[in-house]
């Protein structure tokens, strides 16, 4: 194998699993480090500054972080990272003394910010600063997007979201509520110089099978009716409710049900439970709340009397799998189910819709009838139209929203100084040792043995009874300073030097994990065989160094390393070093960073 | 020294033994010895070794005197019989400790200062009764614990890390093993653990004086330019007579070396010894041409390692006293007192 280029900003960034996944890059053991020394500001900065809503995703992250830590693979359970962030949100001082100022002259340029969701909030906040005039148009009253119609207040109540969209808006952003852009034509004539489409994917799925028209009264799209509920509208719902559909808009409407007089209340998903959209947390709480979950049914008519609903029929399935290991629901053969209820919530998936859009304004669409949206750029095929969170790609999240909006936010000030667009400049990267003394490092690295520790919930009669009563109760401080410390502090990397190792075999003996080999070279495939632990997760690296003496090579195998800094404690040449790797994604104010490199 | 415990956590995927152990479960206490010392590599050997052999760690007895190499016994084998003795008795210690319960695995581990200085009468007398033992010296060419005096394997004309020049003569322990009749006679270094695992493995499966002479680098005063023990020189140095793999009947391994290089050496207890030739001239049954090959090599400042000497038809000390099978603490009142009668029978014997 190739000597392992630790230069390259993406080697170590790998490493740091959780960072790697998150869409933003948020610098995770960091914030989770300021947690465990009671800096909850600082940790809460931090956050601002990638993921721009803290105590707003520290409650409802889809948290791609987590499937992927580290600690996950070592032990069980992950590390809690999402709801850590929370702990930094509710912990922190009033940090509006932290936050940029309203710039006194604006650089005069105009941004118009179609949806005030996240997406377009985290494009405002970036430029905001940086003196553009930004315009966010929504036709809700408030801002927030679907974090405020959306996500029950059971989960997310409003003065979080209140705080975090203020925080934004204060920053001299224009927010023009409860105005609808009907024409992107009008718009474009209205002089701006960039555009940015946050409206995010407004539209719920039809079920078109018999009895819809007929029972219409009693059937509901999931998302209409979730966003009713949220604007106060509706405020009761049948006992007996069916909710069609597995994902996390099926979750907030069997358990919104639950709190507006539904007492029988099933979710049931034409899958089979693990193939779910759902995250298994989601599923976790709906069943906590006496939600059964039902599988292998699919909907084939609404049954009804005298215009009123009286049930479901379902037919049964079984998932076989063909050749190529693609799976199909086949019926079982068994007679179908009648199901009787009330209401039901139909949420089986959510969609684009751009009818304000004129096709004749070189905004190209595809096939599926959605925008052309370079992924890197978020730009559009009209140079001045770009695009990001659920309106970009079909609906995703909130993280995913923040993300793209960082990335527009860098292209349209690229874009209004003339430069090109798809040149991204460089991270920036700060690798720093972190020795102290022989035996004495800049953080902890004693490893915790601790399993992964619950959140507190609300007494589950309490909680049903009062849809804005919120149900976790979030980690208090000295839960959260045990669970910072299962934290492997995966950005402090093992760096080796090779001129300096004397090949005593002193990191291999005490490294707990197995992960050092030193060996005679090979390619990879071949390489992990010869490892002293099996080595079978190819999508960790192999850290290899050459450069010693016998001609060998040292070998790491990153995948279950605990950062727990023996092999360079043991070493007696400090050819092993604990270095500290922050690495700091390019935002639109760092727009003058060199270019990245290409082998990164 | 650390001052982390080290983790419990290990790999997901580590292999077990027969037993269901994996290597860790054959850790001790965590090195309180200095950063890159040798022997902790031969602690890890040692680990090593017993995990591939599935042995009970409470079949083991780890017995030691003074010095950073008689610590280690605290670093392995955590769940094993242990007797940390005073400088230079382990031999004696051991010797008592056989002769009261033969079921045991003996592990004696000493330092060159311990077994060469102040223990070198008990270190022969142990070899050359026959003491059936796993006998190593983690030979560093110093006394490491007391700040790095030359010790008696130092070679005549090293030079002492602050320039001193040793004028005395050394002793080889290999040599005078070979001479007072050790059984199974190896050398190997610290820094080769591919060559020292099997050494161990045949060792323990040998049924009589097992003795290893392992160099070990002392990094703190024995790793310089001018020392004969340290990481660099050893490499430079080694001539390795042959390679060793250890074919216990449980667990075959398989041999693919070419053939007519390799000689399967079968041991009393049945389990085979593979030993790879490295040098075609050397024939490690043969003590006495061993002792000339050690002698000729020495003088060219050669460091020979391998198996060394082995004699597959080992008697040891229990068998030569004739002493009962079963551990002394098992006996009961009727065979320690066997009565009058027979009191009488060996009182008319000596008449
Ligand atoms: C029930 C439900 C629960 C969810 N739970 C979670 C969760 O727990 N965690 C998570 O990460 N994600 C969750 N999501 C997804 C998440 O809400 C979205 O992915 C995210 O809000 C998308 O952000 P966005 O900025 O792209 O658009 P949105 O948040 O959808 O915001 C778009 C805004 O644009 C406005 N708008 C649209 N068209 C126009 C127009 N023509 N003129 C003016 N205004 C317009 C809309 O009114 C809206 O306010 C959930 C979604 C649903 C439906
Ligand atoms: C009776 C007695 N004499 C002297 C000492 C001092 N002493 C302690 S360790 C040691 C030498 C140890 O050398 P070695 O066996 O080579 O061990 P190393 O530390 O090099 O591994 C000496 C002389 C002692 N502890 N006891
Ligand atoms: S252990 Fe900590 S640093 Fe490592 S992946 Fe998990 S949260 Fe991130
Ligand atoms: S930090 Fe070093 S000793 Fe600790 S697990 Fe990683 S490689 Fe092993
Ligand atoms: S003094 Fe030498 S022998 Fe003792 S622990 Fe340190 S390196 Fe090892
Ligand atoms: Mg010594």
């Amino acid at each position: 194998m190739q000597s392992t280029d630790i230069a390259a900003p993406d080697y170590f960034h790998k490493v740091v699993d959780c960072q790697w996944a998150c869409p933003a890059h948020t610098p995770v053991p960091e914030y989770i480090r300021l947690i465990a020394a009671g800096r909850y500001s600082d940790a809460y900065m931090i956050n601002w500054r990638s993921n721009v809503f803290p105590g707003i995703l520290g409650r409802t992250c889809d948290r791609p972080c987590e499937p992927a830590c580290r600690r996950g693979r070592v032990e069980k359970d992950p590390v809690a990272i999402c709801r850590l962030k929370r702990v930094a949100a509710d912990f922190k001082d009033d940090i509006r003394g932290r936050l940029p100022k309203p710039v006194a002259h604006r650089n005069g340029k105009r941004i118009a910010l179609i949806g005030g969701g996240p997406a377009s909030l985290a494009v405002a906040r970036d430029l905001a600063p940086l003196g553009y005039h930004c315009v966010v148009f929504d036709q809700d009253p408030k801002a927030g997007g679907m974090m405020r119609t959306q996500i029950p207040k059971f989960r997310l109540p409003d003065a979080v979201i209140d705080e975090e969209c203020d925080y934004i808006l204060n920053l001299g952003i224009e927010f023009v509520g409860g105005r609808r852009i009907d024409s992107m034509k009008a718009l474009l004539a209205e002089n701006f110089d960039a555009i940015f489409v946050g409206s995010g994917a407004p539209r719920g799925r039809e079920l078109d099978i018999p009895g819809r028209q007929e029972a219409a009264k009693n059937i509901h799209i999931g998302i209409d009716w979730l966003s009713s509920v949220s604007f106060g509208h509706i405020d009761k719902i049948g006992k007996r409710v069916i909710v069609l559909g597995g994902g996390n808009t099926a979750m907030d409407c069997c358990r919104s049900s639950r709190r507006l007089g539904g007492e029988d209340v099933k979710v049931i998903v034409r899958s089979g439970f693990e193939e779910m959209k759902a995250s298994p947390w989601e599923k976790e709480d709906a069943m906590h709340e006496g939600i059964p979950i039902l599988n292998y049914l699919v909907p084939k008519e609404f049954t009804h009397e005298n215009g009123r609903l009286t049930g479901v029929v379902f037919e049964k399935v079984k998932a076989e799998y063909d050749d190529k290991g693609r799976r199909k629901l086949v019926p079982t053969g068994e007679p179908d189910e009648h199901i009787a209820c009330d209401d039901v919530l139909v949420a089986v998936g959510q969609e684009n819709a751009f009818p304000w859009i004129e096709r004749d304004l070189g905004i190209e669409f595809d096939k599926w009838d959605m925008p052309k949206v370079d992924p890197k750029t978020m730009a559009s095929t009209n140079p001045k139209i770009f695009f990001g969170g659920d309106a970009a790609f079909g609906p995703k999240n909130i993280i995913w929203a923040v993300a793209h909006g960082h990335e527009a936010a860098l292209s349209i000030d690229k874009f209004c100084s003339g430069e090109d667009i798809n040149d991204r400049p460089q991270p920036m990267v700060d690798i720093v040792s972190q020795k102290m003394g022989i035996h004495e490092w800049s953080y902890d690295n004693d490893i915790s043995a601790d399993k992964r520790y619950r959140v507190p919930l609300r007494d589950k009669v309490v909680a049903l009874r009062d849809i804005k009563a919120e149900v976790e109760l979030g980690y208090d401080v000295e839960l959260a300073l045990k669970e910072a410390e299962r934290c492997l502090n995966c950005d402090v990397q093992t760096v080796f030097t090779g001129s300096l190792c004397i090949e005593c075999d002193a990191c291999v003996d005490i490294c707990p994990m197995d992960c050092i080999t030193f060996t005679d070279n090979g390619d990879e495939a071949e390489l992990r065989t010869r490892l002293k632990a099996p080595s079978r997760n190819v999508t960790q690296d192999l850290y290899v160094a050459d450069g010693l003496k016998t001609g060998r090579v040292m070998v790491k195998d990153e995948d279950v390393c605990l950062h727990c800094g023996l092999c360079a404690e043991r070493c007696p040449t400090g050819a092993w070093d604990m270095q500290k790797y922050l690495i700091d994604m390019t935002q639109a104010e760092d727009r003058c960073r060199a270019p990245a490199r290409s082998a990164a | 020294m650390t001052y982390i415990a080290k983790p419990k956590f290990h790999h997901p995927g580590l292999p077990t033994n027969e037993l269901g152990y994996t290597h860790r479960d054959y850790e001790g206490k965590i090195s309180t010895l200095c950063a890159g010392c040798g022997h902790d590599s031969i602690t890890a050997s040692i680990i090593e070794a017993c995990f591939e052999l599935s042995i009970e760690p409470h079949r083991v007895a780890k017995i030691s005197g003074i010095g950073c190499s008689s610590k280690t016994p605290d670093y392995f084998l955590g769940n094993s019989h242990g007797f940390n003795s005073v400088h230079g008795r382990m031999p004696s210690v051991l010797t008592g400790a056989n002769l009261a319960n033969r079921e045991l695995i003996y592990l004696g581990v000493s330092g060159d200062g311990d077994s060469a200085s102040i223990g070198f009468g008990q270190f022969a007398h142990a070899i050359r009764r026959a003491v059936n033992m796993v006998y190593i010296v983690e030979n560093n060419g110093v006394y490491g614990l007391t700040k790095g005096q030359f010790s008696a394997t130092a070679d005549r004309g090293s030079k002492s890390k602050r320039g001193v020049v040793n004028t005395d003569s050394s002793i080889d322990l290999v040599a005078i093993a070979l001479q007072l009749g050790a059984t199974y006679v190896a050398r190997s270094f610290s820094g080769d653990k591919r060559q020292l695992v099997p050494l161990i493995k045949g060792a323990i499966e040998h049924q009589g004086a097992a003795f290893l002479d392992v160099i070990s680098p002392c990094v703190a005063f024995n790793n310089h330019v001018g020392s004969t023990k340290s990481f660099d020189y050893v490499r430079e140095h080694n001539e390795a007579v042959n390679r060793l793999d250890v074919i216990t009947g449980r667990a075959p391994i398989k041999i693919d070396y070419e053939p007519g290089k390799v000689e399967v050496v079968e041991q009393h207890d049945g389990t085979k010894l593979a030993l790879r030739k490295l040098k075609d001239e050397y024939d490690p049954h043969d003590r006495l041409a061993a002792m000339n090959f050690l002698q000729q090599h020495a003088a060219k400042g050669q460091v020979v390692t391998g198996l060394l000497y082995v004699d597959t038809e080992p008697e040891d000390l229990h068998a030569h006293l004739n002493t009962v099978e079963a551990p002394l603490n098992t006996l009961s009142e009727r065979e320690l007192c066997p009565g009058a009668g027979v009191l009488e029978k060996i009182n008319a014997g000596l008449r």
